[in-house]
């Protein structure tokens, strides 16, 4: 700072600093608050409700969790999560393994690495569609290719206990491109030397990649995690296109069940919906502490 | 560099490689490929149970015109346009300010701030779905486009100014420092300086955000419904029911919409790739 300034004005300019980012956030924050902190606050004191969205809204108590403590399509929809959570990890070390596959320099490489990660950019609701087909039981490719090898043919969307695992199975196609894209740059930025020296010292294959690649690859990893538990959670399109929640309501997810409670054709239940995305919300938030806690240790790393 | 180079290998080892490459692409690439083959077929060779043969005839024209110029297609694309565009605008404009805020400035309660943003950034939509309806309705504002622009806006914003402060903290802070001495004023230290450096941090949120609102299908239903306001994503189930069975034209009708944001990607794809790969190395 300039000594020869005068008080007044240093003065000034120090407030101006402590004004400015004020004035800058301003907007951003109102508007998050507005459209996002609020809501939150909103939908856990609507769970406390019966309301229809029309009339009065009715004082329940933990009535609306007491009912779902004893619902059925509750607790589907809750494995249904669980499965979900579990197998989109897959996506992870698929993930890698393409980047592997695909971190060569060969003529046309570009091209392939794009059109590996084009699923990714397609909209979920292209995805479901072309799946749907995919799987169906007359002439969709999955039967056809059964059929050469004389198997199935086999109703993937139409039988409760595959449906669920054929819409994860749709979900995994864009995530495994994301994690691969991940990977790509994370492998980019390998340093080379200490892949040297690990070869002079005779490490290859698995033992290379898990000792000396992997703990290399941990922002990468970590940013790979967040987006795919997040993306398991959020699951909805897929599940609102290839099934509609069927056969039976075996393939509810949380987050579609909570729509179809709240928006469902046979009246609104706002509140019950709000009970159910207040359970969502915590499972999310133990993650999300987690994040933050692991984003606030690199911060003061800094 | 891991795997080995396949250049150190055997001439057999590189062949293969080669070779591989095609077919493993084609399997990825599989479900995508049947549907653009769909998509170009006639009507006669779903009938006739040619559903995995040569197209008996080249019926692309056909099936796209019919997209184009007998459905309800190209309203719903003018649709996202409007519903993205502005979105996009929107969120990158506040982000660069609040990025700007978070990242220049020290201050009490900075990094609270910034967490909000990231962690409004994670919560499930079906927390906010029920008050964000009813605010939008009670504003006169449910089933209509501006509806749902400003709710994106404030939505992206939690992950525009995760992205923008990150990219500020690893600009050179001398550069304000020295605009600081110069006596420049702070906006204009914001517009002057830090603005123009911001440039690969616009172009990459940009892509990335108008991919998510083009494909955002979750708050087109809940806070739009028909074909004056709703987008393609939405819009597209209407498509179908109106043409059940035919998968010809559900298929050209798909295409169409996944199309744009795939457009964006092979055009902007430095930019698209660093936006979403930015943390990914240290």
């Amino acid at each position: 700072m300039t000594d020869t300034a005068p008080p007044s004005i240093a003065a000034r300019r120090l407030n101006g600093q402590a004004l400015a980012p004020w004035l800058f956030l301003a907007p951003g924050v109102l508007f998050f608050l507005f459209y996002v902190v609020f809501p939150i606050f909103q939908s856990f004191n609507l769970s406390f409700y019966r309301w229809d969205g029309l009339g009065a809204a009715e004082f329940v108590g933990f009535g609306n969790y007491r009912e779902l403590m004893t619902d059925r399509a509750f607790e589907v929809s809750m494995w249904n999560n669980l499965k979900w959570l579990v197998l989109y990890l897959l996506a992870i070390p698929a993930g890698l393994f393409i980047a592997l596959f695909l971190n060569q320099t060969v003529a046309g490489i570009r091209i392939y690495k794009s059109l590996f990660f084009f699923p990714f950019v397609i909209s979920q609701v292209v995805v479901g569609l072309v799946f749907t087909w995919f799987y169906d039981p007359t002439f969709g490719l999955l039967n056809t290719m059964l059929g050469w090898v004389g198997a199935g043919p086999i109703n993937v969307l139409g039988d409760p206990t595959l449906a669920t695992y054929g819409i994860i199975a749709a979900g995994l196609w864009p995530q495994i491109a994301y994690c691969m894209i991940l990977y790509l740059t994370g492998l980019n930025a390998v340093d080379p030397e200490q892949v040297e020296a690990a070869r002079l010292d005779g490490a290859k294959g698995w033992r290379m990649l898990w000792y000396v690649i992997v703990p290399q690859l941990r922002p990468a990893t970590f940013i790979a995690f967040v987006v795919t538990i997040i993306g398991a959670l959020r699951s909805f399109d897929l599940i609102s296109i290839m099934t509609n929640g069927g056969p039976f309501g075996s393939t509810r997810v949380l987050s579609f069940y909570m729509f179809e409670k709240a928006l469902s054709e046979y009246g609104f239940r706002m509140g019950y919906g709000a009970a159910i995305a207040v359970v969502l919300f915590l499972i999310m938030l133990v993650f999300i502490g987690y994040f933050l806690w692991t984003m606030w240790r690199q911060e003061r790393g800094r | 560099m891991f795997p080995r180079p396949i250049q150190s290998q055997s001439a057999a080892a590189q062949a293969t490689y080669c070779a591989m490459l095609p077919l493993a692409l084609i399997l990825w690439l599989a479900p995508l490929i049947a549907v653009a083959v769909f998509s170009i077929k006639p009507d006669v060779d779903f009938s006739s149970g040619n559903y995995w043969g040569m197209p008996s005839t080249f019926a692309g024209a056909e099936n796209y015109g019919k997209v184009f110029f007998e459905s309800d297609m190209p309203r719903y694309l003018m649709n996202s346009v409007l519903i993205t565009v502005p979105t996009v605008i929107g969120a990158v404009a506040l982000s660069c300010m609040t990025g700007f805020a978070l990242g220049v400035y020290k201050f009490r309660g900075n990094l609270w701030i910034f967490f909000m943003f990231v962690a409004g950034n994670f919560v499930p939509f079906q927390i906010l779905m029920v008050p964000v309806r009813d605010l939008t309705l009670n504003m006169g504002l449910y089933n209509t486009k501006l509806g749902l622009v400003l709710f994106h806006v404030a939505f992206q914003t939690g992950f525009c100014t995760l992205f923008m402060r990150n990219f500020i903290r690893a600009l050179p802070f001398e550069l304000i420092e020295a605009a600081r001495v110069e006596g420049v004023a702070e906006w204009r230290i914001f517009w002057f300086v830090v603005l123009p450096l911001m440039k690969p941090a616009i172009a990459a949120l940009s892509v990335l955000i108008f991919t998510f609102i083009w494909n955002d299908y979750f708050w087109a239903v809940v806070l739009t419904q028909g074909a004056e306001s709703q987008p393609v994503t939405a819009g597209i189930t209407s498509f179908n029911a109106q043409y059940r069975a035919a998968y010809h034209l559900m298929s050209a009708g798909s295409i169409v919409a996944a199309l744009p944001p795939v457009a964006m990607f092979f055009l902007m794809q430095r930019h698209f790739i660093a936006g979403l790969t930015l943390g990914a190395v240290k």
